[in-house]
């Protein structure tokens, strides 16, 4: 630890996590707000049977909270671009770069995006508890972001993971929420084990927790196998995180399972925040041990790995994907596809190929948001979200339908939406990289992937404009439009498009802040 | 001013989805009609000598970090190719007056068909060129899943697939090119020389992908069944315009791209153009729907560009340009008849059936529509198929003999089948004592009110019939303007 660090004031502190502290604040107030207004409602239920005033009670109660918890991350919001542009604490603990502070921005916004779909959710009983875990695990996410040493990363993946397993169970009602719950805490807990283990192991060989003096150090090292098996086990905690195959076997269960806002949530900011993380373990910690993806030209390195897990993500994602009658399982094997996509720009181990994975995980995300909230309010009129519940939604509502073709026609990679560009972004970087045009293998497994999933992402909006709707499967019920869940599906189409049209705007400020 | 057409047509599209259905038809033909007028004056004004290269109109930095530019260029071929885009298109709005159901939609996915169309034929950046290239696929599913006929979904997913499929080798060529020259514009990329070692398997790889969208034989399988599922328009676009679109871009950028290349594998391109030709006629000579027949001719008529391409003279490409714009207009103007004048009518296309209602004498004005179609198409002189098809043989003569002559008596082959399904659609023998109204009300119960031709159809098929038959009889007309562009072109020195 250098002398300055030393003497640094608490308020200096506070000052720079600021941000953190803010939504940390915006947590609790939401947990109080929720706890209070839960004891009314239980004693209202115990004592007579009034669903009806019940249900109101409890919108109000999410309409409150969720206003709270979106008003304390736009402040966070406002926080972050009021921070110094670099500052480190600690040796590392907390950085702020312009790369922390985009990707924190970008995370609360995709988690305010998660806030205005839990709005139309009806099956949360205590929405101010679980707005509160949302906001736990944003805070969970800007440490992830914030932070270049090993420990603290750890810490963040932790209150991230707990949050989120939480969020996963929360639907008490529904048996399926339970069952992925208890798979992804189990599956998590492992692989964070599996992390530790990994980061101590490293820690005992360079005598350092913060990636930048790791990276000092292991350049002097060569590859041991010791050294080999804590990189290999830090990955797979961040392979199981992005979910990448073989270790995405929570997914599908998660993603179809849980509350549809928490879908959203583990789908988008948890994986963006992941890719930081991981971009920035193997590109700063463990920049010398890069080794070589290259077709014929194979060192040892993380790099094969990654690429390894890639191949394995694209080609397993989209086969298994192609036989899911269930959009949100569907969209699940899809996302560890993605995971494949986006890895490739971290295989390419450079500055441009990490903004290009960046970019990519970004509208992504914002992508997958999108379609799970087109997934919530399908679910939240016709009672599902199988390809039968989507069966005319083109007649039942044109507006859904076309933001959901823009979310599924990026997915696959159609211009003029961002999808296109990311992709196009990302295999010619992959492409540029290796010399001799090396990771053509990579990218060819790629398309060829892209290529199969489109098969899949077409049968959704088959359903969506072909299908005649079955009359049995419609709830027919009279439910209050979610009107702010539209509004937010609409605003995410739109960015998608724009994204894809004018995609400057977002990799140009992802290039100039990736060091 | 040209550029406009794509603007102008993303904007009527756009408008589509905002206005009432009473607006839908009506937005759709003006803006047809604007894509239209803007190629003809085009035309008119631009002089000659301004079309004899790849002549830059807008270009703006789009993503500069990666050396993207919003660029769009302009030659004789791309003016050709943007005339036939404006005709067919105007012709289809035309033929889809009488569509009632979802019309917004359905003019929403035509014109941006449409629009993918201009941009593809006016780019002169490769990331700009291949985002309008895709951009054509996805509208094509839904025009034939929803408003398709037989078999539509299969159809549907079968032309999409196989597009994307060949959108993936269009991708990995392109980033090859990108990554290798560092640019992404088309005029400095054919500056540019590649190795000859990446050419030998990079042009492959791209002309393999476009020549899916032209329907090189053996991945041509898509087109017949996509026709047949398709909507009237849907089929006239896709022959009409779709199609062109890989043969165009096979030209535009794989050729110019990798000269050498393409001279290793023109020989290639040759022998699967011919096995094309021949082989999708032969196979037409024995189908009993006519929309299978046309959809294979279509085939058949796209050997002929590849084969144009292939033989690797001024002359034969040229031809090969002059036969897309010309087959793009007697295609468009085949299935109008078939899917249009006769299958909305007697809600059948099996050529047997057809033959015992003797439609010439019911619907006069289709009969002769489709006797000029035919003429056209077979290749009889006067007509826009004819000019094509002999500059191509003449121009293929000079380097792959063997090949002029398989295809001059494939022709044959062509003649036969096209004067099959004329006979048999139109001419057939009148069962005695049936007339012509009760065969129709057995055929279909639910048909119950004489449809006679309409005027947006007469004026569609006019608009076709003039075209072929002007270009037929004066040629020189489109030939000038494309000839000088074809020889500033690198594969040929």
């Amino acid at each position: 630890m250098k002398a300055g660090d030393s003497t640094i004031s608490y308020l200096e502190l506070l000052k720079l996590a600021s941000p953190e502290t803010i939504v940390v604040i915006t947590a609790l107030a939401v947990l109080s707000i929720g706890l209070l207004s839960g004891r009314v409602k239980s004693t209202a239920t115990v004592s007579t049977a009034k669903p009806a005033q019940d249900a109101s009670d409890t919108s109000t109660t999410t309409g409150i909270c969720s206003a709270i918890a979106a008003l304390g991350l736009a402040i966070a919001i406002g926080t972050v671009l009021m921070l110094p542009r670099n500052a480190t604490l600690f040796s590392g603990m907390l950085v702020i770069t312009p790369l922390t502070s985009l990707f924190k921005i970008i995370c609360i916004a995709l988690a305010v995006f998660t806030v205005l779909l839990t709005t139309s959710e009806e099956s949360l009983h205590h929405p101010g508890e679980y707005l509160a875990l949302v906001l736990f695990a944003t805070v969970g996410l800007m440490l992830l972001v914030g932070s270049e040493e090993l420990l603290m990363i750890f810490i963040g993946l932790e209150l991230l993971g707990l949050s989120l397993y939480v969020m996963t169970a929360f639907d008490k009602t529904d048996v399926r929420s339970a069952e992925a719950g208890l798979k992804y805490f189990l599956f998590g807990s492992t692989s964070s084990a599996f992390t530790l283990f990994g980061i101590s192991l490293i820690y005992g060989l360079s005598g350092t927790t913060s990636l930048a003096a790791v990276s000092e150090k292991l350049a002097t090292v060569s590859i041991q196998p010791l050294l080999a098996v804590g990189i290999v086990m830090t990955l797979i905690g961040f392979a199981f995180k992005i979910a990448a195959a073989p270790f995405h076997l929570w997914a599908p269960d998660a993603y179809q399972g849980a509350p549809v806002p928490s879908s959203a949530f583990i789908a988008s900011a948890s994986k963006v925040a992941s890719f930081v993380v991981l971009g920035k373990i193997v590109l700063v910690g463990f920049a010398p041990l890069h080794g070589s993806a290259a077709w014929h030209a194979m060192v040892a390195g993380w790099s094969p790995v990654l690429a390894a897990l890639a191949a394995l993500s694209i080609l397993l994602g989209n086969l298994v994907a192609l036989a899911q009658s269930n959009v949100r399982r569907l969209l699940a094997y899809s996302a560890v596809a993605h995971a494949g996509y986006t890895l490739i720009g971290l295989v390419s181990g450079d500055r441009t190929g990490f903004s290009a994975a960046l970019f990519y995980a970004t509208i992504y995300a914002i992508t997958l948001v999108g379609a799970f909230g087109v997934v919530a309010i399908v679910r939240r009129e016709t009672g599902g979200d199988d390809f039968s519940n989507f069966a005319g939604l083109s007649s039942r509502s044109p507006l859904l339908a076309g933001c959901m073709s823009v979310f599924m026609l990026s997915l696959a990679g159609i211009p003029p939406l961002a999808g296109f560009f990311g992709k196009f972004y990302l295999f010619s970087v992959a492409l540029r990289a290796g010399a001799n045009q090396g990771l053509l293998w990579l990218v060819a497994v790629a398309l060829l992937g892209s290529f199969i999933s489109l098969y899949y992402y077409l049968m959704v909006l088959k359903a969506i404009f072909v299908d005649e709707p079955a009359l049995a499967s419609s709830r027919h019920v009279a439910v209050p439009p979610a009107l702010l869940s539209r509004a937010t599906v609409a605003v995410l189409a739109a960015t998608v498009l724009l994204l894809g049209i004018t995609p400057e705007i977002l990799a140009a400020p992802i290039l100039a802040a990736v060091p | 001013m040209i550029a406009w057409t794509i603007y102008i047509t993303f904007a009527g599209a756009v408008l589509l989805l905002l206005l009432p259905r009473a607006f839908a038809r009506w937005i759709a033909l003006l803006t047809t009609v604007a894509g239209l007028a803007l190629g003809l004056i085009a035309l008119v004004r631009t002089p000659t000598a301004d079309l004899t290269h790849f002549r830059t109109i807008v270009q703006v930095p789009w993503v500069p970090a990666l050396g993207m530019n919003y660029h769009l260029a302009i030659d004789g071929v791309s003016l050709t190719m943007v005339l036939v885009t404006g005709i067919s298109a105007l012709s289809t709005v035309l033929f889809s007056w009488e569509v009632e159901r979802r019309q917004n939609e359905f003019f929403f996915w035509l014109l941006l068909v449409v629009a993918g169309c201009y941009g593809v034929f006016l780019s002169a950046d490769l990331f700009l060129f291949f985002a309008f290239y895709e951009l054509v696929i996805v509208p094509k599913y839904f025009l034939i899943a929803v408003f398709g006929s037989t078999n539509k979904e299969y159809g549907a997913m079968k032309l999409t697939l196989y597009s994307f499929f060949g959108g993936m080798l269009v991708f990995v060529g392109i980033l090859t090119g990108y990554v290798t020259a560092g640019s992404l514009d088309l005029s400095q990329l054919s500056q540019f020389q590649f190795s000859p070692q990446l050419q030998s398997w990079a042009f492959p790889v791209l002309f393999l992908g476009f020549g899916v969208l032209a329907g090189i034989w053996p991945l041509h399988t898509w087109a017949p069944t996509g026709h047949v599922a398709a909507p009237t328009a849907g089929s006239m676009l896709l022959a009409g315009i779709v199609m062109k679109l890989g043969a165009y871009a096979g030209l535009r950028v794989a050729m110019n791209l990798f000269p050498q290349g393409f001279q290793m594998w023109s020989k290639w391109i040759v022998l699967l153009a011919v096995v094309g030709i021949v082989y999708a006629a032969a196979v037409a000579l024995r189908q009993h729907d006519l929309k299978f027949v046309i959809g294979y001719s279509s085939v058949s008529h796209m050997g002929f560009v590849l084969l144009g391409l292939g033989g690797a003279t001024a002359l034969s490409v040229s031809g090969a340009v002059l036969q897309m714009f010309s087959h793009g207009v007697i295609a468009a103007l085949l299935f109008a008849v078939a899917g249009r004048m006769i299958y909305a009518r007697t809600h059948t296309r099996e050529l047997d059936v057809l033959a015992g209602l003797n439609l010439s004498r019911a619907l006069p004005f289709a009969a002769f529509a489709f006797v000029v179609a035919s003429a056209a198409s077979m290749g009889i002189p006067g007509f826009s198929g004819f000019a094509a098809e002999i500059t191509i043989l003449i121009g293929a003569w000079k380097t792959y003999p063997l090949a002029a002559w398989i295809t001059g008596a494939g022709m044959v082959l062509v003649a036969a089948f096209t004067l099959r399904a004329l006979k048999q659609s139109f001419f057939g023998e009148t069962e005695p004592g049936v007339h012509f109204q009760q065969g129709r009300v057995a055929l279909d119960p639910d048909w119950n009110e004489q449809q006679s031709i309409t005027l947006a159809e007469k004026c569609g098929a006019c608009l076709l019939m003039i075209t072929t038959v002007a270009i037929g009889l004066y040629p020189k007309l489109l030939l000038d303007r494309i000839m000088p562009a074809v020889e500033a072109m690198r594969f040929l020195k």
